[in-house]
């Protein structure tokens, strides 16, 4: 399946061959190929309903396709459970936020690192000197993550109690705590001011930089076309267009998605 | 919640802010005071001997509330389905150990030393065990199928298992009580002119224990923090590595294994066990889930021994013919008064 050609930077870190998912009679997603590489930010676009975020449920488990094959890393993941393709290096944040809201942000991304950890149950209620090192370095690890995207003094804030800006990091940082290779971020601008933006640019910087890939779906286009290497365009399911930012700026078919026939 | 919660909170308030809810609110107090006044009438009558004992028995028969309560409300946090089988683990706990109990060499009478305890333990872990296997299949078979599906659905099965397991024990023992091995021995303390027995003695360390250790197993361990998280939203904890069926199956077993340590001391404590106690017993446990808050782990802990306490006063002080309907008068008012329960949800609704 990969290709041998290209440096290792090119090489295509997820592949998806053929990709439907139909919800009885609705294609919400039809035949979609493309592939992310290794090392680049990647973005999906497309208006409301075009079917990006059942994609990114296909990827990551949650929502099998109906047929296609996901490959990510030379493994096929299609129908994979989605504990597993966290597992394997795969994380992701969603559209409306969903934290655990109940739990201090510390805690929160403790959670994520869950699927890193050793201890045994009897060193975890006894408190074990094992369980203390390992709790000791996995909570470092996580104040190190909320300092990373900048919310460190909330740590001990019950997430339901953060700003919204604040949450929005904090998903970040959770994905980031089960050190995945590939992150999916599912409209991380939403509702962020200008300046927010800048940030949140600055931060999706940094993360590529940690040797994260970033494949991000967005509707503000001053934050695609700034960050993105190359870009995939999704109406009504179908692929309409694929390349880089200005590639699609020019592309007609992306006009008249997004802006109508008339245009 | 949705709009549906909405009308009920606004017709509620509506309720209690017009005419009739104010004299609503004024007959309720008026009863219970009424209620209080009659108890204290009672309890001066019988004196403060009498008062200690029932306070003894009442922690007692609350904490094996407690102990069942708790597997309804943690099934609850997870899955939002009421394992209405779950009073039948706990029965099924009571029918498996009378049996182990001569299996494992002992028997009524015989003389206590620290080898007895061992096989006394040993009938503890042994019957959990079985209980939390019964349950986890209940959850198999009966539950995980139908996860995707409505939620009418599971709760239609949840009911047919309790049946089915009802009508399983009514084959293996009969329709009648059947007795219990009493092979705790019959020592006793006086404290303050009361008599504290053995038997509640076993019953309050064991269930000290058993919820101490689950505090802490919740809080600290890694499953545990699996298990709130995946409370709070399925879809993120899968997707942070959680295996949801594992740690769905471990909430299964967790909350037979207090229901079984709760069937045991039920008939250590009572010497009797009938084939459909599960649905009475059940029935107070689910009462006192939700009196604490559904889903609420302290909530339930601390339900069950308010019903406890309440049940057995009433038993002690009034008619016991009357204390299922006070049982579920309580449940009624909590859900008109206090729908969330008197510590209220930690888990938001979805």
């Amino acid at each position: 399946m990969q290709t041998a050609s290209g440096p290792a930077s090119d090489a295509a870190i997820l592949r998806l061959d053929h990709v439907t998912k139909r919800f009885g009679g609705l294609v919400a997603v039809n035949d979609v190929t493309f592939d992310v590489r290794k090392g680049e930010v990647f973005a999906l676009i497309g208006p409301n309903g075009a079917g990006k975020t059942t994609l990114f449920n296909g990827v990551t488990g949650l929502i099998p396709p109906t047929s296609g094959s996901v490959v990510f890393e030379g493994r096929e993941i299609a129908g994979t459970k989605p504990f597993k393709v966290a597992e394997l290096g795969i994380a992701r944040t969603f559209q409306n936020i969903r934290l655990f809201e109940y739990m201090s942000a510390v805690e929160n991304i403790l959670v994520g690192e869950h699927c890193r950890m050793h201890a045994k149950l009897w060193d975890s209620l006894f408190k074990l000197p094992r369980e203390r090192r390992e709790e000791k370095e996995v909570t470092d690890h996580a104040m190190e993550l909320l300092r990373f995207v900048g919310i460190e003094r909330w740590a001990h804030s019950y997430a339901r109690n953060l700003p919204y800006g604040g949450q929005r990091r904090l998903e970040i940082a959770r994905a980031l705590a089960t050190r995945p290779r590939l992150l999916l971020l599912d409209e991380p601008a939403a509702g962020f001011t200008p300046q927010e933006k800048v940030e949140l640019m600055r931060l999706v910087g940094k993360i590529l930089d940690s040797g994260v890939t970033v494949f991000l779906i967005e509707h503000d286009m001053k934050v695609v076309m700034g960050i993105s290497k190359r870009i995939v365009v999704l109406d009504h399911g179908e692929m309409i267009a694929h390349g880089t930012p200005e590639e699609v700026r020019r592309n007609p078919r992306v006009i008249e998605a997004y802006l109508g026939k008339q245009h | 919640m949705g709009a549906v919660g909405e009308a009920i909170r606004r017709r509620r308030s509506d309720l209690r802010s017009g005419l009739t809810g104010r004299a609503l609110d004024v007959g309720l107090y008026v009863l219970i005071l009424a209620f209080l006044f009659l108890l204290g009438t009672r309890v001066i009558e019988h004196g403060p001997d009498y008062l200690l004992q029932i306070f003894f028995f009442a922690l007692a028969n609350g904490a094996i509330y407690a102990l069942i309560a708790l597997g309804y409300t943690m099934v609850y946090g997870i899955i939002e389905l009421i394992n209405f089988a779950h009073g039948d683990v706990f029965a099924f706990g009571a029918f498996a150990s009378a049996s182990l109990i001569p299996l494992f060499g002992l028997s009524e009478g015989q003389v206590w030393g620290p080898f007895t305890i061992l096989q006394l333990l040993a009938v503890f872990v042994v019957t959990m065990l079985l209980c939390a296997v019964l349950n986890v299949s209940i959850e198999r078979i009966a539950y995980r199928p139908l996860r995707h599906a409505p939620r009418l659905a599971p709760l239609i099965t949840a009911i047919g298992m309790s049946f089915f397991l009802e009508g399983a024990m009514f084959l293996w023992k009969g329709p009648s009580s059947v007795h219990y091995p009493d092979v705790l021995p019959d020592l006793s303390f006086t404290i303050l002119g009361a008599r504290v027995g053995v038997k509640e003695i076993t019953v309050w360390i064991t269930t000290i224990v058993l919820v101490v250790g689950l505090a802490l197993f919740i809080d600290r361990s890694r499953l545990g923090k699996a298990m709130r998280a995946t409370a709070q939203d399925r879809d993120a904890a899968q997707l942070m590595g959680i295996d949801i069926d594992r740690t769905i199956a471990a909430t299964f077993f967790i909350g037979a294994v207090l229901a079984g340590a709760g069937g045991i001391m039920y008939g250590l404590s009572y010497n009797t066990a009938v084939f459909d106690l599960g649905f009475s017993a059940g029935l107070v446990a689910f009462t006192a889930a939700v009196f604490g808050g559904i889903g609420n782990i302290y909530g339930a802990a601390i339900g069950g021994l308010v019903l406890g306490l309440i049940r057995t006063f009433w038993d002690g002080y009034f008619d016991s013919a009357w204390s299922d309907v006070v049982i579920f008068a309580i449940l009624i008012m909590v859900l008109v008064f206090r729908p969330t329960g008197i510590l209220g949800m930690r888990v938001p609704e979805k």
